[in-house]
């Protein structure tokens, strides 16, 4: 314990708020709706698979809630050599 | 192999989630590779006490039904790269775990982390029981007070009879952290001793962490305790009981009321 434990200890309770306030609003507006991410995350594997085939694997998706604005990241690997089947057609 | 521990009570609020968070974090800062897994679906909570409720994307649900990879949904803390969060579902479906899910969840992490820590849903109910099924060992969190005491003798004979090292004859390990520990108190004898805890319930201590202020402030920012405040009584205390979990003999030192020169000129008591 000491001087400075003083200050911090000040410090917690605001950053408590403001990450509950973040979060619960988030999650009240999720409460009544489909979950949104889930629902883009399928639709974008859809449009992605009807021209490229991916293993789930080559996947990552990744959230941020932000204050106004959520960040939501989709990183898909797709292999060079696999030829597009529209392509093929050709 | 890795060893699965369940962190349970069957009382509510008496450090389950704040404690799966701390040992997690110790052990997971000597290097081991620790899982953390949240089995309080439709009150999950690990992920706010871990700072990583903004990355949730996918569940252990969300894994157990095969809309996501195990790999996909776990989070990993971005403090420590040993350390990884599974987050429970917000569904309010109690049946969304199956018995088969959940060993087969169990079964891929313990073959890639050293520890799979599972906090516990409070009661004795089917989430208490699917978190304890296919641990190795068990850290029963226990305040030193009445009803505590006697739900945690309850949650004991669960262990001995419903986890499946107790149906194939085995037995489970078994470990007692007492928690909330009020110094203070217990020098007015208005608390449960130690000892009366441990004799009643006649099972190992892991170790005691004191009632402390930078549990809370912890819980605040995000942070396990050991990892944000790791010089403060209720860390130390918590890194110890991780030290013994891991197997290491060190005596259990009470905690004692605190008073340094400065708390005194301020009044203020130490954790
Ligand atoms: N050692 C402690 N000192 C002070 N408060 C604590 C301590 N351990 C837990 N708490 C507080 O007790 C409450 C319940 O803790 P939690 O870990 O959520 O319990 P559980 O998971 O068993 O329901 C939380 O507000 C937490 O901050
Ligand atoms: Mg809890």
């Amino acid at each position: 314990m000491n001087l400075l434990d003083i200050f911090k200890r000040r410090g917690s309770a605001p950053v408590a708020r403001e990450r509950l306030q973040l979060l619960l609003a988030y999650e009240r507006r999720s409460r009544n709706q489909p979950d949104l991410v889930s629902v883009l995350r399928e639709e974008i594997m859809a449009v992605i698979a009807r021209h490229v085939q991916v293993d789930q694997d080559f996947l990552q998706v990744s959230m941020d809630h932000g204050e106004t604005t959520s960040r939501l990241e989709i990183d898909i690997q797709i292999p060079n050599k696999v030829a597009m089947p529209m392509a093929a057609a050709f | 192999m890795g060893k699965v521990v369940v962190v349970t009570s069957g009382k509510g609020g008496v450090g389950k989630t704040t404690s799966t968070a701390a040992l997690g974090a110790a052990v997971a800062k000597t290097g081991k590779r620790v899982a953390l897994v949240d089995f309080d679906v439709g009150l999950r909570n690990l992920d706010l006490i871990m700072g990583a409720e903004r990355r949730v994307v996918f569940d252990i649900v969300n894994v157990i039904q095969g809309t996501a990879k195990l790999s996909q949904a776990l989070i990993r803390d971005k403090r420590l790269e040993t350390l990884f969060l599974l987050p429970a579902s917000q569904t309010r479906d109690k049946d969304a775990l199956t018995e088969e899910g959940v060993a087969d969840v169990i079964d891929k992490l313990r073959s890639v982390f050293d520890y799979v820590f599972c906090d516990s849903p409070a009661g004795i109910e089917r989430g208490a029981q699917l978190a304890m099924r296919f641990a190795d060992e068990a850290v029963i969190v226990t305040n030193p007070e009445v009803s505590s005491v006697r739900d945690s003798d309850r949650i004991i004979g669960l262990l001995d009879s419903r986890t499946m090292k107790a149906e194939q004859g085995e037995s489970i390990a078994k470990h007692v952290l007492v928690t909330r520990y009020d110094a203070a108190r217990a020098a007015r004898g208005e608390m449960l001793s130690i000892d009366d805890v441990l004799e009643i319930l006649s099972t190992p201590l892991l170790g005691i962490i004191p009632e402390s202020q930078d549990v809370l402030r912890a819980s605040n920012v995000g942070a396990p305790v050991t990892l944000s405040e790791n010089t403060n009584p209720a860390a130390r205390a918590y890194i110890d009981a991780a030290r013994r979990l891991e197997g290491e003999d060190l005596p259990v030192i009470l905690p004692f009321e605190r008073r340094g020169l400065l708390d005194r000129l301020l009044g203020r008591r130490a954790a």
